[in-house]
């Protein structure tokens, strides 16, 4: 006769699926893109890249031991690397070492942990950090590096990356630019039309990510190819990035066919800026979108139509950020209003009529 | 000027709310506190004394006033706590407070005379008997208050814990791992 | 592009790895030895406990009445071999917390001889009202694990006027495949049990549902039946869980059963493969259910298969049959490992109830280690329930139950879907049960606190009514006394 332990209930197996393997796998989707803009914009963007994650596991670990608890298993399950990994992403690539430091400090101390850790914050951490980042430091977020990728005669070195993260960049009007969004919101203050302003516009560049902007923001088509992988891998559902594009697309066609001198076209929407990461990687965020297909299709659409009204109305020429953290915190709202019908109830909750034969 | 007439106007106001307030509270004061009865309504009235008090009534005013927890009555459980909490509005953390482990009283037969005593004390008739008779608890109407234990000449009546059978066994709460990962 | 819009088919589930091949490809072995002892449960069924009605030390034949059903509810339990009456005690359940239950205990004598069994020649010639009367007496349960009695579901279908009966072919649970084995080779008697049911029911049309991961059990049928044009045999997709009765139901027929409604309401009633094998062997050679065919799986089993063994088996002479290694068990399950139960020790009796016996090793179980939730909702998509468990489990969590009630735990059939599924490893279900039999045990403190209110008022009222009595006996005796002397003096005055 076997003795065995306490009750336990079932399920007794278990899908071949754990937290650390999500974050790994969101990780590894991430890192076509994050490879490729390293590269673009070279050692000082390696740097930075490396002391914000760094400094966001540090934070975590620290924040984990004011718990008394082991900050080991705890930074195992690799969230606070993916808070890190995304937040670098969403930086410029050159900025100085503490615009890193701060920004990790900032989403993992207040965007994270002062909720309660893992699970329980309400808005994301990285999108959170970018956005407090960009209002208290407006120069050092929005000086934006040109590419000049590693290994090539006219981009910094090794020691002279050294100098731009740490000491600041001796002459910035050589090295660096706006991005595509930031030119045409500038232009347009200057009464100019599209026409105009995008005649040295290269989609292709942009497309696979040779233009200025974070890493996040520079190459659509890997971003793009990582979260169709995510989708396939299931780690998401396309509802949110699939309302969020298409909410955009619809807007900036209608404003485009209609004036389309001062609308920019549905195609530069979505192949500038961070859309491509918001859409799949940051607004897919678990713990701050919806519960439910239906909620998620609100609140991507909810998203798009922020972005979208931010950057073709707003102060700012990007509206990602914001939009997301916007639409965070109406989350609560959509999973109480929008939630699945249970079986044999109608969507008050009352028990089905019996039908009549 | 402007200040001076803000100054006077509030003044004046705060001065004639306070006093339609004190007015309204000496002529529309309720006598008797209806706190008190909705809680001693709501506690088991036997009267059994478990909190400490001398009966529901004296423990009901303790609760009115705030001198007492809302965990205070054992043979209530944590239902009837969470019913004061919620009248009461206070918070309470059910986690905190261990459920106290209830008791019923057994009759041990080889030593029962069937003397009566413990019937005429049993608040809710639980023992059953008749004089000269072996005595028995009803188990089901049993509250736990121990007053027949007290009057027992022979010890036989004894506190036992409930049994647990299939019918009442129920599955533990998940506990979360020591290793702290909780979510606090 | 309208049926887009139009109510899905199937809500929710998993798709599990599901282990059946090992047992699905042999034979079912019927060369069980005969244990020395059986443990015979009084309760193998959802309702009231049945009556012995044996003495210890009476003499039994297989087959043997050796408890009656009572109330309306019961299933009558029978011998399952022949032999003597050790015993009629509390012997360990198989439950998880193998809490004592009362057991009649059988020495069995080796000759395994029937009584003599009352065959019907053609049972189409028999009432319906007699079908359920000997199904009942059989002691058949729905041995897909509810444990329903038949007799009963076979007179609410015919009461109900029900249109459609569904045989639930489906086995979703992994690691089980007692009923795909029983389907490939006794598809005949299975399709002999349903046309007997329909004729119990007095019904028109069945349809038997089983899941495309059997093909073979699936063709065996579809022989079976074709010359019965009443019954059709039909696949459906393999998804946990399928086997649940409303999703079947809903797949099947597209009916939705509200809460609180039999399904025979809507005009369906639901019965296994197994239990239409058994109501075969009821009506037409009269053998009561005194055995049945179960899994033995799991990585810590030496030689896995489809055994059929008599009731009151001890688990721990089926693992020795079947070798399983105890070295290597990590848990010991009955039933499936979805839904089935964490037994404690292999000392309990296999029941009507168990449709696998899985000895797992550690690697096949789900982990422990619980990490914080990330509001994946992975769990709000898999239930077929519709509800959101971690909103639920939240609730629990800090003893909110009564919000966890309001927003569905009553409605949770505890499948495991989302337990399953938790890449944080919450244990869900464990949460659910735990909350539904604290609600369960709320619900009778408050009723015994309004009883105590009662009693205590009763009581009140009869000490003020006594003390009312002996007050009046005291002023009548005063007066009496007054009066008496009242009297005396008046005597004495004219005197």
């Amino acid at each position: 006769m076997m003795i065995l332990s306490k009750p336990n209930s079932g399920a007794h197996i278990g899908a071949n699926r754990s937290v650390r393997q999500i974050m790994w796998q969101v990780i590894l989707a991430l890192s076509p893109a994050t490879v490729f803009g390293l590269w673009c914009f070279g050692w000082p963007a390696l740097n930075l890249f490396i002391i914000t994650v760094t400094s966001a596991l540090f934070f975590e670990a620290f924040c984990i031991r004011l718990q008394g608890r082991a900050a080991k298993p705890v930074l195992m399950d690799g969230s606070a690397l993916l808070t890190g990994w995304l937040l670098a992403m969403t930086l410029p690539p050159w900025a100085p070492w503490w615009i890193g430091v701060v920004g990790s400090g900032l989403a993992i101390i207040l965007g994270k942990q002062v909720y309660g850790g893992l699970g329980q914050n309400l808005f994301n951490p990285a999108m959170l950090a970018r956005v407090a980042l960009l209002i208290s430091f407006p120069i050092e977020m929005t000086t934006w590096a040109n590419v000049s990728p590693l290994f090539f005669s006219h981009s910094p070195g090794l020691a002279e990356s050294w100098h731009i993260t740490f000491s600041g960049l001796d002459n910035l009007d050589a090295y660096t630019g706006a991005t595509t969004l930031g030119y045409i919101k500038t232009e347009f203050s200057q009464n100019r039309v599209l026409a105009d302003i995008m005649q040295d516009y290269s989609p292709i560049l942009s497309f696979i990510g040779w233009s200025r902007g974070s890493l996040g923001e520079a190459s659509t088509l890997l971003l793009a190819l990582g979260g169709i992988w995510l989708i396939r891998a299931k780690i998401i559902t396309w509802h949110i990035p699939v309302a969020l594009l298409a909410t955009v697309t619809v807007l900036a066609s209608i404003f485009h066919l209609a004036d389309s001198q001062h609308y920019i076209s549905p195609f530069v929407h979505l192949n500038s800026g961070a859309m491509m990461c918001v859409a799949f990687f940051i607004a897919t965020d678990y713990v701050t979108s919806p519960n439910t297909a239906t909620g998620q299709l609100v609140f991507g659409a909810g998203c798009g139509l922020l972005i979208f009204v931010i950057r073709t109305w707003g102060a700012y020429p990007e509206g990602a950020g914001f939009a997301v953290l916007l639409m965070n915190s109406a989350t609560p709202l959509i999973d109480h209003y929008i939630r699945p019908r249970i079986y044999g109830r109608d969507r008050k909750g009352k028990p089905l009529e019996i039908p009549k034969p | 000027m402007y200040v001076l007439y803000a100054i006077v106007s509030l003044t004046l106001l705060g001065l004639v709310l306070g006093l339609a307030l004190g007015i309204a509270g000496k002529y529309l004061k309720v006598e008797s506190s209806p706190l008190v009865d909705e809680l001693e309504a709501m506690l088991p009235g036997s009267q059994c004394g478990q909190c400490g008090f001398l009966g529901c009534r004296p423990a009901a005013e303790a609760l009115a006033e705030g001198n007492a927890p809302a965990t205070i009555c054992p043979p209530g459980g944590s239902t009837l706590a969470e019913q004061i909490a919620a009248l009461l509005g206070l918070d309470l953390d059910l986690s905190a407070v261990k459920e106290p482990e209830l008791l019923v009283a057994r009759v041990s037969e080889a030593t029962c005379t069937g003397c009566t005593r413990c019937f005429k004390v049993c608040p809710t008739d639980a023992i059953v008997g008749a004089p000269k008779q072996i005595h028995a608890v009803v188990a089901d109407a049993c509250i736990g208050c121990k007053k027949c234990v007290e009057v027992c000449p022979t010890e036989c009546l004894q506190m036992h814990p409930i049994e647990i059978t299939l019918r009442n066994w129920r599955w533990a709460k998940p506990t979360i791992n020591p290793a702290g990962n909780a979510l606090c | 592009m309208l049926s887009f819009f139009t109510k899905a088919r199937i809500r929710g589930g998993v798709h599990a790895e599901e282990h059946k091949a090992i047992t699905a490809t042999q034979a079912i072995v019927t060369g069980f030895p005969l244990p020395k002892t059986l443990y015979i449960p009084l309760q193998q069924h959802v309702g009231k406990p049945a009556e012995p009605l044996i003495r210890v030390g009476e003499q039994v034949l297989k087959g043997q009445l050796l408890a009656y059903s009572q109330g309306l509810i019961s299933a009558p339990v029978h011998a399952p071999s022949s032999g003597v009456i050790l015993d009629v005690n509390d012997y360990p359940a198989p439950h998880p917390s193998a809490l004592p239950i009362r057991m009649i205990v059988l020495e069995t004598d080796g000759k395994d001889q029937w009584l003599e069994l009352p065959a019907v020649a053609d049972p189409f010639q028999l009432a319906p009202e007699d079908i359920s009367l000997r199904v009942g007496a059989a002691g058949i349960v729905g041995l897909g694990g509810a444990t329903f009695p038949t007799a009963v579901k076979l007179n609410m279908g015919r009461e109900n006027h029900i249109d459609t009966l569904i045989i639930n072919g489906a086995e979703c649970e992994p690691y089980l495949s007692c009923d795909d084995r029983l389907m490939q080779e006794r598809s005949d008697q299975i399709i002999d049990g349903v046309r007997l049911m329909l004729h119990g029911m007095e019904t028109g049309q069945a349809i038997v549902a089983i899941e495309d991961n059997k093909p073979q059990a699936f063709n065996a049928m579809l022989a079976s039946a074709q010359a019965y044009p009443k019954i059709t045999v039909i696949q459906i997709p393999t998804r946990y869980p399928m086997g649940w009765d409303r999703q079947l139901i809903g797949y099947v027929t597209g009916r939705e059963v509200p809460v609180g409604s039999r399904s025979s309401e809507v005009g369906v009633t639901i019965h296994n493969v197994g239990t239409a094998y058994a109501t075969h062997k009821a009506i037409r050679y009269g053998q009561p259910l005194v055995s049945r065919v179960l899994t033995v799986s799991g990585g810590a089993v030496g030689r896995p298969m489809n055994v059929e063994v008599p009731l009151g088996t001890l688990i721990s002479e089926v693992f020795d049959f079947c070798g399983v290694d105890a070295r290597q068990t990590a848990r010991i399950i009955m039933g499936g490992p979805m839904m089935g139960d964490a037994l404690p020790h292999t000392g309990l009796p296999t029941v009507k109830a168990t449709s696998g016996l899985l000895a797992l090793t550690a690697s096949e179980l789900k982990d422990t280690d619980e990490q914080p939730c990330i509001r994946c909702a992975s769990c709000v998509s898999v239930c077929p329930a519709g509800l959101r468990p971690l909103d639920m489990a939240n609730n629990i969590r800090v003893n909110q139950l009564d919000a966890a009630v309001d927003i569905g735990l009553k409605d949770c059939i505890s499948c495991g879907c989302c337990s399953y599924i938790c890449p944080s490893n919450i244990p869900l279900v464990q949460y659910f049960k735990y909350a539904s039999g604290e609600v369960a045990a709320r619900q009778q403190a408050q009723h015994k606190s309004e009883q105590t209110k009662r009693l205590m008022e009763a009581r009140n009222t009869r000490l003020e009514r006594i003390a009312e009595k002996q007050r009046e006996e005291e002023q009548a005796r005063i007066a009496a006394k007054l009066e008496r002397e009242r009297l005396k003096a008046e005597q004495e005055a004219s005197v």
